[in-house]
């Protein structure tokens, strides 16, 4: 483990320059993608990637330059044309930096158990193998695949100022899914993949339920299958927690993003109904509702010493019963708009620049377990695993759909429905948030899709949440 | 020597390398991918955020006995670093592969195939771009990004084949913002930086951003006629082209367009649509080793051919046709159809003009059923005249619907666009689009 650092530290220290600040952000990267699909393994797809961004402030104004070389010289080159950048668009730089302060922070970090060897590819493949086998036969069901990514990423983060941070982690991503058919519609149902991601070692396969699971998840497949569409009209809303991650996401973590709410992001990503004088003062949600930005929960998958510019990482409250108090901003978003922040300047990789991004956001449990929360519903529906997510550039009108819907008729779970659907706009559906499930309901997921920034960058986020129940929701199915 | 061809001699050498390396028993394919790109990006006018990025890597795939895995390595760009790091990966794929059993739907291409395409036309020096553009965004809210560089592609096999692409091109996307927060959106794009171009295409975008100003108009839920410009449609197609044609897809019951490839469900028959890779700024070859065919997507509003990767091939028993592992198109081309430009506006008569569609996703995948928002310049048009920007709306609606019994037209002018993605790297996808006119369009929030 960062056996590249000695040599990468005496490089750093004999890099010239006429910068009044420069930093160097070395990462190395592997990885392995292993699946089995109907029965068939898969050929691994394996991966190996290092490179280093160096940065430079000249005047207040900076500018960067990735490489893959790696030699004295490379970085070296580096540097210069990222000197050389920072000079030439003085003229037409958008901030003046020479006021902002810079991470002169030491320290390491490690993901729970990375000593603790990964069971081998071979094991993994037995594991997979054996999932995949557990899948029933039924002529209905048309396919499915069992699939572990594994990522290692160590990164050095050295400065001028003296900054010297260092990251070993190790990020898994286990995944199932099945897919039946009957002639005319196909439903698919899913465990995992894109709903969940932690980081840790063979305990994260466990957690994700993986073990054991083929046979439920065809079954529910089938249940799909066969099930009526979603009723269409206004009911109240259970959303499981595989649900709320996505709701989370798209329509508390992007608006609460600094930097789109200073603009940045207003040709890609979008914009934000949140402007900036609203924090402290806009009601965002019911008084149930507490968002926190969490980098504490070992096996999350945003948890971290210091962000990507350096800045220490603490737990902070985002929204206080339903208060809004304070943005997604990164040391410079916090600079450039005067408001308190937190440490989210991240990037994807070395060739990436750091920008806003959301970390682990988090929903804190409330008081009543999933019992309570069905039998206090009337006339609702329970939507379980996200499937499909729209919402408009300013992050308020959205429309989600899940794989999995159970309706609940006077406190107790009835029949299945497929396609359920919901939409509504985020600055009232906070408001509509009726019920929060305590601690048994609450799960611990997080996603490696989260895409934005220009050049793009896609991202791993985590988010912990219970199960929440929202009143008087627009629902309803599909077409088939 | 010049800088393309130093990374094709430095791939030769990797390729001359690993032939040498190799036992009886092995193959190997190997691709790379390289680019160096400046990145500008704007905000209010100004550079919020620059820099540049060198990177390339290979992909190695490596088979033994009915065996394979692949291992992407990040190169240096040092040719003993970068052959010291091919051996090690030759040995890890050489202790993988005893540990996995033989893949039934592993197809080789044995074919010595040769493909080379090589454009070197001169990119302007970034900060010369950057003046031009602050010139023309004076006393605008500007915000874009300006992606530009050399982009290289390569493949190689034990069966001699042998492909390079190569290709120096700009992308300037961006959009100007009315104080009203309304905007337009354009791009700039190509190989042949212009001056007059730039200049001409700024100029549009412009004057778009006087009808912004305009009090916005409030519409409703319900069903509207609508134009859907090329922008718009791009991101239509962009949807059903995940997995739509994909052979593994269509197989697993996973595609969009499973109802119309069982022949349950058709489109228009204005509407042809081809993967036409002759022309196209992507490369000739696939990543895995196959010549990219041509392909009829959909003829006269019915199925055509799919995209099939060799795994597909040997899988369901259809013939590879130069689909990468996701089968997706990159080189779109729908097409035109018969209504001017300059009549749009009057063969609308009332309803929306929708220049850009955002960050759709499905209500019902199988029925093809999507939803999504307006963004951008979107227009309320009253008796063929437009007369106010709408607020942002989601529509609802099946694609056989826009696509299918409600289009009543396609322009007879396209537009080339050309993807400005940059997630990993600079994408070379494009889509060469008409507008489309239909008659009823589902706005539901």
């Amino acid at each position: 483990m960062f056996d590249f650092h000695p040599q990468l530290k005496q490089r750093f220290a004999a890099l010239r320059t006429g910068a009044e600040f420069f930093s160097l952000r070395y990462v190395r990267e592997s990885g392995q993608y292993l699946s089995v699909r109907k029965n068939v393994a898969e050929p691994p797809h394996l991966s190996r990637d290092e490179g280093a961004m160096l940065t430079a402030r000249v005047n207040g104004v900076e500018a960067y330059a990735a490489t893959n070389d790696l030699s004295p010289t490379g970085l070296q080159a580096a540097l210069d044309r990222a000197e050389q950048q920072a000079r030439a668009l003085a003229a037409h730089a958008l901030l003046d930096l020479r006021q902002h302060t810079v991470s002169s922070e030491r320290g390491d970090y490690l993901s729970p158990d990375l000593q603790q060897p990964f069971p081998s590819l071979s094991e993994c493949y037995q594991l997979l193998g054996a999932e995949s086998a557990a899948v029933p036969k039924d002529d209905r069901l048309v396919n499915w695949q069992v699939s572990i990514g594994i990522n290692h990423v160590e990164q050095i983060y050295l400065n001028s100022a003296g900054a010297e941070l260092r990251q070993a982690q190790r990020f898994v991503y286990p995944g199932l899914d099945v897919t039946a058919y009957d002639g005319h519609d196909s439903q698919t149902r899913s465990l995992g993949r894109e709903n969940f991601g932690q980081q840790g070692s063979a305990d994260v396969i466990s957690r994700c339920g993986l073990i054991g699971a083929g046979p439920l998840v065809a079954d529910q497949a089938l249940q799909l299958l066969l099930a009526p569409n979603t009723p269409q009209g206004p009911r109240d809303l259970l959303l499981m927690p595989d649900q709320m991650m996505l709701q989370i996401h798209e329509s508390i973590g992007h608006p609460l993003e600094l930097d789109r709410i200073l603009g940045d992001e207003r040709n890609y990503a979008g914009t934000s109904f949140v402007k900036a004088s609203d924090f402290g003062h806009l009601q965002y949600g019911s008084r149930l509702l507490n968002v926190t930005f969490d980098p504490d929960i070992p096996e999350e998958l945003a948890s971290y010493g210091h962000d990507d510019d350096g800045t220490v990482a603490s737990k902070q409250f985002l929204i206080r019963e339903g208060r809004l108090e304070r943005p997604l901003g990164g040391a410079l978003s916090q600079f450039r708009a005067g408001l308190n922040g937190v440490a989210n300047s991240r990037a994807c990789g070395w060739n990436r620049p750091p920008i806003d991004r959301m970390a682990n956001l988090n929903i804190e449990p409330g008081e009543q377990s999933l019992e309570q929360l069905i039998g206090g519903i009337e006339h609702g529906v329970l939507m379980s695993t996200n499937r499909s997510w729209s919402i408009d550039d300013a992050r308020n009108k959205f429309q989600f759909g899940c794989e999995w819907g159970q309706l609940i008729e006077n406190g107790e779970l009835q029949g299945v429905v497929k396609n359920p659907n919901y939409r509504g706009i985020s600055a009232q559906f906070w408001n509509n948030l009726s019920a929060v499930g305590d601690r048994s309901t609450f799960k611990v997921l997080g996603t490696p899709n989260c895409g934005k920034g220009e050049p793009n960058q896609v991202i791993r986020v985590g988010h912990a949440s219970p199960a929440c129940v929202f009143s008087n929701i627009d629902v309803f199915g599909g077409d088939a | 020597m010049s800088r393309a061809l130093s990374q094709v001699e430095q791939f030769k050498a990797l390729v001359s390398w690993l032939r040498s390396a190799l036992r009886e028993s092995e193959q190997f394919t190997l691709s790379y991918a390289a680019e160096s790109s400046a990145f500008v990006r704007f905000n209010h006018a100004k550079v919020r955020q620059a820099g540049e990025v060198q990177q390339a890597s290979v992909s190695f795939k490596l088979i033994d006995q009915g065996r394979h895995a692949d291992l992407n390595i990040t190169l240096a760009g040092d040719p003993q670093v970068d052959q010291q790091r091919l051996a090690e990966g030759l040995q890890q794929l050489r202790e993988t592969l005893p540990l996995l059993p033989p893949d039934p739907y592993l197809l080789l291409n044995h074919d010595g195939w040769q493909s080379t395409q090589v454009q070197e036309h001169p990119l302007p020096d970034t900060a010369q771009v950057v003046e031009q553009i602050a010139r023309a965004a004076e006393g605008l809210d500007l915000v874009g990004f300006y992606a530009a560089g050399p982009i290289s592609r390569g493949f190689a096999s034990s069966a001699a084949a042998f492909g390079w692409h190569q290709a120096n091109s700009f992308n300037f996307d961006f959009s100007l913002f009315h104080a009203n927060g309304q905007a337009v959106k354009a791009s700039y794009a190509g190989h042949d930086w212009s001056d007059a171009g730039f200049a001409k295409r700024f100029e549009q975008a412009r004057e778009q951003l006087e009808y912004m100003g305009r009090p916005l108009h409030t519409l409703a839920p319900g069903e509207y006629r609508a134009y859907l410009a090329p922008a718009a449609l791009d991101e239509i197609l962009g949807m059903l082209c995940w997995g739509g044609f994909s052979a593994q897809s269509i197989a697993s019951k996973s595609s969009p367009l499973q109802k119309l490839y069982a022949g349950d469900q058709h489109f228009s028959p204005l509407l042809d649509l081809a993967e036409k890779v002759s022309g196209s700024l992507s490369p000739a070859f696939s990543g895995e080793g196959y010549p990219r065919s041509d392909l009829a997507l959909i003829i006269a509003g019915a199925a055509g051919e799919q995209l099939v990767s060799s795994r597909s091939a040997a899988e369901y028993g259809l013939v590879a046709n130069g689909a990468g592992g996701g089968e997706s198109p990159s080189a779109l081309n729908m097409a035109a159809g018969t209504l001017p430009e300059a009549e749009i506006l009057k063969q609308l008569g009332t309803g929306l003009y929708i220049s850009n569609l955002w960050y759709l996703n499905y209500s019902d995948q199988p029925a093809a059923r999507l939803t999504g928002m307006t963004r951008f310049a979107t227009f309320w048009v009253e008796n063929g005249e437009i007369q106010a920007p709408v607020n942002t709306m989601r529509f609802d609606d099946s694609a056989y619907s826009l696509l299918g019994s409600q289009l009543e037209a396609l322009t007879q002018e396209r537009e080339l666009i050309l993807s400005a993605s940059t997630y990993d790297q600079r994408a070379t996808a494009s889509a060469l689009l008409p507008g489309a006119l239909v008659s009823r369009l589902t706005l539901t929030l």
